[in-house]
């Protein structure tokens, strides 16, 4: 009965978006009308979140008549893993996807009073053709409320022991806030072409949302990453893998829709841009869930292959990527505004930062697409690895880095030379902390040394800049306070980064019980193997004693797990996180007389990745409280054309 | 710029999307490629999990049609697929062989004698080793062999009535696989 409820919800929801698509597209000046696309987008969050419930409903229960869950859950399982299985299969993952599209729809219409109606309707009435599309590719392709009547199993599947786990409960659906809420951007893009406003007002309303989904993104990545890390039992933190490329792309050109966006509403330029990298942002969202949910690139990610469902996606991408872009096509040129600028100034260094972000993001479609290009071409296999990616990134990231570090002391427009000389002291002082770290730590790559130097010229030069602006006495803008912070945590990434990936050590050894090894200056011994029970697995434990020269010793316990239902093996690093190293420890195969294949890694900063890309987010967030954005009180285009032609001929 | 660079980007899109498309249409053939289509299937010894004194060798597969189906009893798609397996052993006369792939061989026991046993003979292959010879990918597999022993068809996933209708009987045809009855041709669709 409750399945059926939440079938009958989702149904609902679709026909309400139906609604709200056919009435808000339809250029109406009907004022009840209009008001009645709020209702129906009120309406159809209210009914997916019942199909949702009816879902969490029929897993907290275990009710395995229902096929989805018989296939993600099993009875032994811990009621948290239980309630998070429901977006650990494919059709649930979707259900999830549609409520938070239908999330983002309801936020919207709180703001909706900001924005002319007719315009806000269009923004309406774009997304819920979207959802739409993902209702209806829930409903007819990946149907969650199936049931298995009357063979009904006495028990479920289980849910794969590598989503069991605390990563998974909150990574998709950050992930899918961010990958969703690009949607908002996107229809801001549509609604803007067709009611051919696009302007520094139109860029100050996509700028809230637009970073509000980017940093969204970034946390979902940024956890994926973690759990990668702890869960997979490999010691590294990303892997260039197609899944994660999905992620990733949507991602950069995000990033460089959030500095696109700035210049178009400081400066009333980039309007093409800018409009493009709303629909790129948004499409690439799409093909990450063509790659993921089609089985076109095999990945440990795909978990869920059916040719049918990847057909829909593509036939679904061809119409709203190639509408709008053609829309794009014949409508960006139009009120295109010119504005000079000078090489040193703002404006010039954003292009710099989108036209890397950009090449960024061709290299990794390269790398994800061509081994299905070469695949069609010459019928062989190829696979594109991280070589080929660091080649890109190492370079791509060091020059962003120099343009960010230059960034906080130009001005819009232009720049005198003279008031770069902070920028030069910056990095005097970065080039003698870098020579320091250079003979205190002996990195052998120039490239951490260019990473350090960089990182540490960013930090100096927003410091100074936050300096000079504190002693004028001005109140910083929270837009401010966010971007001083995200470029923190860029430069903490990338030192990161560099750190870990040139200086970390790493061995695979056979030890026995009560041998010991050495692992950058700890001693770390093998106690010996003890037997675990879970809820619903047994485990083999593998307990060792490190002990560093310094300070004192710790214990660390990795474990190989059994899962009863499917009888799969996961194994569960061992892990003594810090902010400077961790230690990290894998139990591999057992071998003869009690010893144990053991994979033992170092990896000095690794924190730093993730704690930098937080801050990225947290940034993010911050910048959504500018006053600029939160008080927005326009009511009519026409008021609004004004303010924003005043604004760009300043 | 110019009107027509602005369409650059649609002309992009268009041909990511046949990429795409093409790519999609490669892998969507139902079946993974396999290195073992069109070749003759590997030579292999593998202990009977009915009878475990007796061995079962490739000589035992030649000389007539076989489909060869990997299956384990952790595998929930195995299970639904079980009942079309039972139909295609009732109603034609092909070689039925089960793969017993990294299970335990009491449950595997158990499960044939609760859900019937479709298979002429049912491999014993508890640590895969068989598998891996075959390329299995994950359970369930099934391969269908000519009487010369070559692999004719691969497909990676269920034996539902769609697949069966569309792509196994039409093989059975050709291999002149006698096919007895209508329901297991017509089975729910």
């Amino acid at each position: 009965m409750i399945p059926e409820l939440g079938h009958f919800s989702l149904v609902l929801a679709g026909s309400l978006s139906l609604f709200a698509a056919v009435i808000g597209l339809s250029n109406t000046r009907n004022s009840m009308l209009q008001r009645s696309v709020v209702s129906m987008t009120v309406g159809q969050f209210a009914l997916a979140l019942l199909s949702f419930s009816a879902l969490v409903w029929s897993f907290a229960t275990d009710d395995f008549s229902v096929a989805y869950v018989a296939n993600n859950s099993n009875s032994l399982m811990p009621w948290y893993y239980k309630v998070s299985a429901t977006w650990g299969g494919h059709e649930g993952s979707f259900l999830l996807w549609i409520l938070i599209m239908s999330g983002w729809m309801l936020a919207l219409t709180l703001r909706g009073h900001q924005y002319p109606t007719s315009f806000f309707t269009k923004v309406l009435g774009i997304m819920a053709l979207l959802n739409l599309g993902f209702i209806c590719f829930s409903l007819f392709t990946s149907n969650p409320f199936i049931r298995l009547i009357p063979m009904t199993p006495i028990d479920g599947a289980d849910l794969n022991p590598l989503l069991q786990d605390f990563g998974l409960i909150v990574h998709p659906p950050l992930l899918y806030m961010g990958y969703v809420g690009l949607a908002v951007p996107f229809a801001f893009a549509v609604a803007g072409l067709l009611e051919e406003q696009v302007d520094s007002a139109w860029a100050r309303w996509s700028r809230t949302w637009t970073n509000m989904a980017w940093a969204f993104l970034t946390a979902g990545i940024t956890l994926g990453s973690w759990w990668a890390y702890y869960e997979l039992g490999w010691g590294g933190w990303w892997f260039w893998d197609p899944v994660e490329n999905a992620s990733f792309m949507p991602w950069l050109a995000a990033t460089a829709l959030v500095h696109s966006l700035s210049v178009t509403e400081k400066r009333g330029t980039f309007k093409s841009w800018t409009l493009l990298l709303a629909i790129t942002g948004f499409s690439f969202s799409l093909l990450g869930a063509f790659i993921v949910r089609s089985g076109v690139l095999t990945s440990v990610h795909s978990f869920a292959v059916d040719p049918e469902r990847g057909m829909y996606i593509l036939i679904f991408l061809a119409l709203v990527v190639g509408g709008s872009l053609t829309l794009y096509a014949l409508r960006a040129g139009q009120n295109s505004t010119q504005v000079a600028y000078n090489f040193l100034s703002r404006e010039f260094f954003m292009l710099i930062n989108n036209l890397i972000l950009i090449v960024a993001l061709a290299v990794v479609l390269w790398g994800t697409m061509a081994p299905i290009g070469y695949e069609a071409i010459t019928g062989g296999r190829i696979s594109i690895g991280t070589p080929f990616f660091n080649k890109f990134f190492v370079p791509l990231g060091l020059v962003l880095a120099i343009a960010l570090a230059i960034l906080p002391l130009l001005n819009w427009k232009r720049t005198r030379v003279e008031a770069l000389r902070p920028a030069v002291f910056s990095l005097l002082v970065a080039t003698v902390f870098t020579v320091f770290i250079w003979f205190v730590l002996d990195p052998t790559s120039v490239v951490v040394a260019a990473a350090v130097g960089l990182g540490t010229w960013v930090v100096l030069s927003h410091g100074v800049d936050l300096f000079k602006r504190l002693r004028k006495g001005t109140t910083l803008p929270m837009a401010y306070i966010g971007m001083t912070l995200a470029h923190l945590g860029f430069s903490v990434c990338i030192i990161g980064i560099a750190i870990t990936a040139t200086q970390s050590e790493e061995s695979d050894v056979r030890m026995a019980p009560q041998d010991s090894v050495m692992l950058a200056q700890q001693q770390v011994t093998f106690l010996g193997v003890v037997e675990v029970q879970g809820p619903n697995y047994s485990a083999q434990q593998g307990v060792f004693l490190v002990e560093p020269e310094s300070s004192g010793s710790y214990e660390l316990r990795a474990e190989k797990r059994r899962y009863f239902a499917g009888n799969n093996v996961m194994t569960e690093a061992g892990i003594q996180a810090g902010v400077l190293a961790d230690t990290y420890i894998s139990l591999g195969e057992p071998l003869t007389n009690g010893a144990w294949a053991v994979r033992l890694h170092y990896k000095p900063l690794v924190r730093w990745v993730w704690l930098g890309a937080l801050l990225m987010a947290f940034g993010g967030f911050v910048a959504i409280f500018d006053r600029r954005y939160t008080s927005l009180r326009v009511r009519d285009a026409k008021s609004t054309k004004t303010a924003a032609e005043a604004l760009t001929q300043t | 710029m110019s009107r027509a660079s602005l369409f650059v980007p649609l002309g992009i899109f268009i041909s990511i999307l046949a990429l795409g498309y093409v790519g999609f249409s490669l892998d969507a053939r139902d079946q993974l490629p396999s290195a073992l289509l069109n070749k003759p299937f590997p030579e292999f010894s593998a202990t009977s999990l009915l009878q475990p004194e007796v061995k079962i060798t490739k000589a035992d597969l030649l000389g007539r049609p076989v489909l060869v189906n990997v299956w384990a009893t952790w595998c929930p798609t195995c299970k639904s697929e079980h009942e079309q397996l039972m139909r295609i052993a009732a109603e034609t006369n092909v070689l039925m062989v089960g793969i017993d792939y990294k299970d335990i061989p009491q449950r595997a026991l158990q499960w044939l004698e609760q859900y019937g046993d479709p298979y002429d003979y049912v491999l014993d292959d508890r640590d895969g080793s068989l598998g891996i010879e075959l390329g299995v990918y994950g359970a369930p597999e099934t391969f269908l062999l000519n009487a010369a022993g070559e692999v004719v068809y691969k497909r990676v996933g269920d034996i539902n009535s769609r697949i069966w209708v569309n792509e196994l009987l039409p093989r059975f045809q050709a291999l002149k696989i006698e096919v007895r009855g209508q329901s297991a041709g017509s089975a729910d669709g």
